[in-house]
């Protein structure tokens, strides 16, 4: 399903930011995407289970959680952080300031063999794996 | 013994929270009132288990811990044998280690760049291209009758804006939340938009067309579109009475201005609306500032060399020129052969062709606790926090500096982010001669 792909804060982000970047909470709370409900309907996805987010940078596997912040069909949210910027898009348009919201993506249901890449993981991925 | 220390600045977002109530029993953080979810998480959790209390330096790829002696002059060496070496991240610190940290930039001949870059860059942009009609949180909370977040989510973001500063505040003019108005301008139904008295659903990437349709029908001037931005015109034109008619009105914009595209056009936009409506009533803007202290990065460095972000010393005089001078276009281009990052984490947040070059360059870390970037440093240095073990001076998000207090002591003695700078600066100084 071809979406629009938007970042940003969310509450339980930036508090178990404060509880630790490498904590089991933080991972929890960012490693995950929200999605509208009638797109996991379409989606045949059901809440908990793992995507794929895919971008024209690259792919994630996120944990799907049901929006509440519905509704808002064809718009996707990952949380800031170290998952969602494995598919940004890094064009400044000579501003400074990389695209982080907007971003055309693609979902998908991951197949069960796909598991969430853990922080260690996500940096051994940039750097080109180890 | 048991203390209770009042007014303590919260020292997590931009809204830098006055009215903290700290309880210390036996040096230690036992009680805080007032506080927010996120602030109330940072309170329970910096001394937890990711807090780092050793200066750490890797060697073959493993960290061995060292003192601090030894890690301060393995930075101060790293940083003035690079040809250009840039700092980033200060938005999490004092403005006394800013002031250093320009001083540091100056004596290399790098680049000093804050979080703004990845932030309100493009609003301060903006700003230098319309100009920005202006004013403090305690006048909004006072006078203000029209309250607009766009692109912004401070219930999640900034949880105690609405109740401090605006809608649900108590003001000298306005004291009821009926005595005021709400609109929230998203792109999703956001925890903010459901306590809204009007929400607008624009569509992703078209604020700058709803922000110029908006500007016609506050002009007058007919809109002969049905819709704009997914938006009907009939809201639009709804939307510009209410900002007509209202005695004082305040935009306030988050990065969801900034992130999509247009990015500093949008800012434009939504400052060149503000000025209009400034011909008809009352009105002002102000961008929802992240950190605590970024709006303090940008005064420093602003006052210090003109510039408030990507400031570049390589030529011996400070120059500026975001798309050039900024961290994500100096990183992805290869060009930095070091870099001292202060307290933020851009393994994190930048995307991977910025990473990429972070790792394969020297990197200085200051920061209380471990992070992405952190795993991938060559030099670790563990501080003091700002607002709970060192004081120090912040910048609300409308430009009112507070002073931060020191509440407890910090662990083992360490030493607060402008005591770490200083001594790079006075080792990279000597280096250098």
């Amino acid at each position: 399903m071809k979406v629009k792909l938007i970042t940003g804060r969310t509450l339980q982000q930036g508090a178990s930011k404060e509880a630790g970047k490498l904590s089991e909470e933080y991972f929890n709370n960012v490693a995950i995407c929200e999605l509208d409900p009638s797109d996991m309907e379409a989606l045949n996805i059901s809440p908990g289970q793992n995507i794929i987010v895919k971008t024209k940078f690259g792919e994630v596997v996120l944990k799907a959680v049901k929006s509440a912040q519905a509704p808002h069909k064809g718009i996707v949210f990952i949380p800031y952080g170290p998952w969602a910027n494995l598919i940004m898009d890094p064009e400044t348009h000579g501003s400074g300031m990389p695209s982080f919201k907007g971003i055309e993506a693609e979902v998908f249901p991951a197949k069960k063999e796909d598991k969430i890449l853990t922080l260690k993981e996500v940096l051994e991925k940039i750097s080109g794996g180890k | 013994m048991e203390k209770i220390i009042n007014n303590v600045v919260c020292t997590v977002c931009g809204c830098c929270c006055d009215d903290l109530e700290v309880k210390i029993k036996d040096g230690k953080i036992v009680e805080v009132k007032n506080a927010c979810a996120v602030s109330l998480s940072k309170f329970q959790n910096y001394n937890g288990k990711e807090r780092i209390v050793k200066p750490l330096i890797k060697e073959n790829g493993e960290f061995k811990e060292c003192d601090l002696k030894e890690a301060i002059e393995k930075a101060s060496k790293i940083l003035a044998e690079a040809k250009y070496p840039l700092i980033y991240g200060l938005s999490l610190t004092s403005t006394e280690a800013i002031g250093k940290a320009v001083e540091l930039a100056e004596a290399l001949g790098g680049v000093i760049d804050n979080t703004t870059s990845v932030c309100h860059g493009p609003s301060l942009i903006g700003v230098h291209d319309i100009g920005s009609v202006t004013c403090t949180l305690g006048e909004v909370k006072n006078r203000a009758d029209l309250i607009i977040y766009w692109a912004s989510n401070p219930v999640f973001s900034h949880p105690r804006h609405l109740a401090r500063y605006t809608v649900f505040s108590k003001g000298k003019f306005r004291k009821e939340r009926r005595e005021r108005k709400l609109v929230v301008v998203d792109v999703r139904k956001t925890a903010t938009a459901k306590l809204a008295d009007m929400f607008i659903q624009v569509a992703p990437n078209q604020d700058y067309e709803l922000l110029s349709a908006l500007r016609m029908a506050v002009k007058g001037e007919e809109i002969y579109l049905n819709e704009v931005a997914g938006v009907p015109t009939s809201k639009i034109e709804e939307l510009a009475d209410l900002m007509i008619s209202c005695e004082f009105g305040i935009l306030f914009f988050g990065l969801g201005l900034t992130m999509s595209l247009g990015k500093s056009r949008n800012i434009d936009a939504a400052l060149s609306l503000v000025r209009d409506l400034n011909e008809r009533t009352k009105f002002l803007i102000m961008p929802m500032r992240g950190h605590y202290n970024v709006t303090g990065a940008n005064e420093v460095i602003a006052w210090q060399t003109g510039y408030p972000f990507a400031v570049d010393f390589s030529q011996g005089y400070p120059r500026y020129n975001p798309g050039e001078t900024t961290t994500i276009e100096l990183l992805t281009r290869g060009e930095c052969d070091a870099a001292l990052i202060v307290g933020s984490d851009p393994a994190a947040h930048f995307p991977v062709s910025a990473v990429k070059h972070l790792m394969k360059i020297p990197v200085i870390t200051i920061d209380p606790h471990k992070n992405a970037t952190t795993l991938i440093s060559t030099v670790v240095i563990p501080t003091a926090i700002t607002g709970i073990e060192a004081g120090g001076t912040v910048y609300r998000m409308d430009g009112v500096p507070l002073e931060c207090k020191k509440l407890v002591e910090p662990p083992l003695g360490l030493k607060s982010d402008e005591e770490i700078i200083t001594e790079i600066l006075v080792n990279v100084k000597k280096l250098k001669e």
